[in-house]
């Protein structure tokens, strides 16, 4: 294997392939979270004001989490060919898994006297849900786009066996099928920086959206990781 | 011909049911190469766990690099341990079992930790001894949480294991990357339906265990909490 990081290689390959496959991959894993946030807003709403509905609707999402992303990317290869959609429509079912639970416990979390605050000064069901219960829901909420997004951007790189790109095409293409180490380190080691970077920049977007929580206090994550 | 029939037609292809490439064969491989990683990992992370969680010497150390690690591409991570172990099984197993260490390790410290401190108090008052809470105490309490930690590793397993069929190593992965190669759609869509349906067994697997071995006080005291 000769030297385990070869440093020229890294520099003569910063913009392409290792900058192009940040950019895909930073493509890759935002997507499927945006959507996914946009799809368990709803679900979360309906879960936590119809209780019935909550607990098939989890069996749904954590199945669905169960079931390996690569086994769902070559299932829908056929249909959406090798299109991000190939990557972005899975990954995104499974930020469902993670952020549905929270946007739930997140609204189950707002005390009774603010609801019946909201009301008093006349606000409807609706204007009280996206004035006052979601934005005290934002902590909860955020606590699971933090783990939803470390997650994607880490299981993102097994779309590159389908043929996609980002850090996992590096990592195979570059890497293991020229059984060369270099690019394989720098693909595990990007993946991790952006999920801390991504990680980074939740936490300050937490900061600006809920200034009345207390500094020192942080998010309530979720107990264990998924 | 159609997808479905494409599928349907692997499916009922008695060949592809018998010899050291049948579905049963893959399926037991893929049985075999889980189960060794999640036996090697448990025997690693629960006692480890437990350790941490009981004293609360090391358990931030141990919670950081673990969530550390799961921002790892696991796919990164298979092929360095086999770039650097050669092609084989073990590397491959390797691999699995430091993937499936993290969730193990989280879920069991975070499991004792949350114990109600109260019941602690209530062993030392009976006159249980360090050792004897923690195994009479603090591991049936943390059961649902160690038990789901097992389960998050479980599922990352078997899925992993699927990709190490890249490496040229057997389970069911082997229906898809050969599928793949030989552009039979069927194959890769066959496979792909039972790497699925092996994540779905595990989960009712660990749904039959933790209904078997969670102490029913405990699990009436969760849903006294749900409603």
């Amino acid at each position: 294997m000769g030297e385990v990081i070869r440093w020229d290689w890294i520099a003569r390959g910063l913009e392409d392939p290792i900058g192009t496959a940040v950019l895909q991959h930073l493509q890759l894993s935002l997507v499927p979270i945006a959507l996914g946030l946009l799809a368990a807003l709803p679900l979360g709403v309906a879960a936590a004001r119809w209780r019935r509905v909550y607990p098939p609707l989890l069996t749904v999402v954590n199945v669905l989490y169960a079931v390996p992303s690569i086994a769902l990317f070559f299932l829908l290869l056929p249909y959406t060919g090798l299109t991000m959609w190939t990557a972005v429509l899975p990954l995104a079912l499974y930020t469902l898994a993670i952020l549905v639970p929270n946007i739930v416990d997140g609204l189950h979390q707002v005390p009774g006297h603010v609801r019946q605050a909201a009301t008093a000064m006349g606000f409807g069901p609706l204007r009280r849900l996206v004035l006052v219960e979601l934005p005290v829901a934002v902590p909860a909420v955020i606590a699971g786009l933090r783990v939803a997004s470390v997650a994607t951007i880490s299981m993102v790189s097994v779309a590159s066996m389908v043929g996609l790109g980002g850090l996992g095409a590096l990592i195979l293409r570059e890497g293991f099928n020229n059984r060369f180490a270099t690019p394989i380190i720098v693909g595990v080691v990007l993946t991790a920086v952006l999920a801390f970077a991504v990680d980074g920049l939740l936490v300050l977007a937490q900061r600006l959206l809920t200034p009345w929580v207390p500094r020192p206090a942080r998010g309530r994550e979720r107990k264990g990781v998924r | 011909m159609s997808i479905y029939e494409l599928v349907a037609a692997w499916f009922s292809d008695p060949g592809n049911w018998t010899g050291p490439g049948g579905i049963p064969a893959r399926f037991a491989e893929h049985t075999a190469y889980s189960a060794a990683a999640m036996a090697v990992a448990a025997a690693i992370a629960v006692p480890l766990g437990l350790a941490t969680g009981h004293t609360g010497r090391g358990g931030l150390l141990a919670v950081g690099l673990a969530n550390a690690a799961r921002a790892l591409p696991t796919i990164g991570v298979m092929f360095l341990v086999v770039l650097a172990m050669g092609i084989g099984l073990v590397p491959v197993q390797v691999a699995l079992v430091v993937l499936a260490v993290p969730p193990i390790l989280v879920n069991t410290h975070e499991g004792v930790r949350a114990v109600d401190p109260g019941l602690r108090d209530a062993a030392a008052g009976m006159g249980m001894r360090g050792p004897q809470v923690l195994l009479r105490l603090e591991l049936p309490v943390a059961l649902p949480m160690v038990l789901l930690g097992l389960r998050t590793a479980a599922v990352q397993v078997v899925s992993t294991a699927t990709i190490a069929a890249y490496v040229g190593v057997g389970g069911l992965g082997r229906f898809i990357f050969d599928g793949q190669n030989r552009q039979e759609f069927g194959m890769v869509a066959g496979g792909s339906l039972l790497v699925a349906l092996m994540a779905v067994l595990v989960l009712v697997f660990f749904w039959l265990l933790r209904r078997l071995a969670v102490s029913p006080g405990l699990r009436a005291r969760e849903a006294a909490v749900r409603e």
